[in-house]
């Protein structure tokens, strides 16, 4: 009944751990990809108050104007950034919808698609949705999980329709500056590659200023599609809200898709959005706390034995159990049910991470410190 | 405001351990830094917020009072206030702008004991022109805690 390529997606290995985990009360969960974070009251209020004020409608296909103009205007003043909001900002729902988009607006079937492993779930689902065929460029822990550029050049030459970036990374924390972005961009520059840039988790930098990618220079603007949102900086993560920013044509033609698939995204998510960017303490205070828990978390991974480059950016670190001889999906489903802590295995960002869990540091601090001892007493045992 | 003064604020209770681990910095440069702080007087005292509404008998009453006083030659306000917050009764007293200058928090064990306070010491002083005493009903929130109910965020277990 169901369709051969959907029935074919995604490891159902994985899919059958995380119903385990679904299943099981009282888990210190590090698998949570959301903040551990309500969304500041002023945001909620201001969607109390739209409801109350009689907001139940549509809106315009791309979004309330006033959203694409406060975000056309966070992109100026975070990065330099300059994006029309009548023709070059289209509100999505989530980022989620915004990837997939931009992936169905530009790739044709056949068409190549580059991603860098390991690589968010969700990136070649869509590509091998929308029928297109993924060319996977694995980093590694040596090289901080960063691209190499030695194989980007080689993944080049097959004459890819995109390149999907994520920085920072999930799962990885990695997080590039300008100058490696300018390295990566100098490659791609001389193709007709379109760069797809999900920049999700930008607000949530720990060292130092970001760089978006569009922001390299003009061309580089021209060529990407900046996909950005609310759910991790601002904790929306329910509101279901995004946005992306490329040039009119891209813009136009995933308006066109999410048109007829979308409508709209919600009216009180937008007009909470606009509150959201109207000021960036909740998100300092917010990304303060995440970085002492990463210090900790780190700290405490390493002294069991769990390496890792230190990540820079999101709430994820991505350690190795290399030393501990066990697949990572053995690894998480016996953590689980000997210590009732839950992770997510490496390979469900790529095969070749069966040596590595993705930790989410979106946690209490108490719970972090719970965790931790349990993950000591589970080690001790194997 | 400096990180370990951030963390201390929230949690005095977070040990030096801890400190160490969240912000990457020695024990030392923490200790030498904390001492620092009492010295400075940065760092008044570390104390325990508690809901007393959940305490059976052991609930005073509170009470704010707006003060009214007439500022001396010389020392202005300063002195008046010197006078009155010395009172155990006054747990905390500010000086502030618009219809009157000082607020009072008052405790005592029952409206009474207020209620002597307020006739007996405070209004009793030649510098204070009035007072108006509010008692309090109940505390919804406190040092930046909400006391009354818990905010429900109930996560899926595992989501990428």
């Amino acid at each position: 009944m169901i369709a051969k390529h959907i029935k074919d997606l995604a490891p159902s290995g994985i899919r059958q751990f995380f119903d385990l985990v679904l299943g099981m009360p009282e888990v210190i969960s590090l698998g949570v990809g959301e903040p551990d974070f309500v969304t500041p009251w002023r945001i909620r209020e201001r969607a109390i108050t739209a409801l109350e004020e009689g907001m139940t409608s549509y809106t315009s296909n791309k979004g309330l104007f006033v959203l694409r103009e406060a975000v056309s205007n966070f992109m100026e003043k975070r990065h330099s950034l300059k994006y029309n909001p009548e023709e070059e900002v289209l509100i999505t729902v989530g980022v989620s919808e915004g990837l997939d988009l931009a992936i169905r607006s530009i790739i044709s079937k056949g068409d190549k698609v580059i991603v860098i492993s390991p690589h968010f779930v969700a990136y070649p689902a869509l590509v091998e949705i929308a029928g297109g065929s993924v060319i996977y460029v694995p980093t590694t822990q040596e090289n901080n999980f960063k691209i190499d550029i030695k194989k980007l050049k080689e993944a080049l030459k097959t004459n890819p329709k995109a390149i999907i970036l994520n920085n920072p990374s999930n799962p990885t924390g990695a997080s590039y500056d300008a100058k490696e972005l300018y390295k990566i961009w100098e490659q791609i520059k001389s193709k007709d590659t379109i760069v797809i840039s999900d920049e999700v988790y930008d607000e949530l930098t720990y060292e130092r200023k970001t760089k978006s990618f569009p922001a390299l220079d003009e061309k580089a603007r021209e060529r990407t599609i900046l996909l950005n949102g609310f759910s991790k900086a601002y904790a929306m993560t329910g509101f279901r809200l995004g946005y992306a920013c490329a040039n009119k044509q891209i813009i136009e033609a995933m308006t066109k898709i999410h048109s007829f698939c979308m409508m709209c995204a919600p009216i009180i998510s937008q007009v909470a959005a606009v509150e959201a960017l109207k000021a960036q303490r909740d998100v300092l205070e917010m990304r303060n706390e995440y970085k002492r828990r990463r210090n900790f978390i780190v700290k405490e991974l390493n002294r069991l034995g769990m390496s890792m480059p230190m990540p820079a950016g999101a709430f994820y670190c991505f350690p190795s159990i290399k030393k501990f001889k066990i697949s990572s999906l053995d690894f998480a489903k016996r953590l689980l049910f000997e210590e009732k802590v839950a992770l997510v295995p490496g390979t469900a960002f790529g095969k070749e991470y069966d040596s590595y869990v993705r930790i989410s540091y979106a946690n209490t601090l108490d719970n972090l410190r719970e965790a931790i001892i349990r993950i000591e007493r589970f080690l001790n045992k194997l | 405001m400096d990180e370990i003064l951030e963390i201390l604020e929230t949690n005095a209770r977070v040990s030096l351990e801890d400190l160490e681990k969240l912000t990457g910095k020695s024990k030392k440069e923490i200790e030498k830094a904390i001492k620092d702080y009492e010295k400075k007087g940065i760092i008044v005292k570390y104390k325990a917020v508690i809901n007393k509404e959940k305490i059976k008998n052991g609930n005073g009453v509170v009470a704010l009072i707006e003060v009214r006083i007439t500022p001396q030659k010389d020392v202005g306000f300063d002195a008046v206030a010197e006078r009155i917050y010395k009172f155990p009764e006054v747990k905390s007293c500010y000086l502030l702008s618009g219809t009157y200058d000082l607020l009072l928090t008052v405790e005592g064990k029952d409206i009474h004991t207020v209620a002597s306070f307020v006739s007996e010491k405070l209004a009793s002083l030649s510098s204070v022109k009035g007072a108006v005493t509010h008692f309090m009903l109940k505390k919804y929130k406190e040092d930046g805690v909400i006391l009354s109910k818990r905010e429900k965020n109930e996560r899926l277990a595992i989501t990428y």
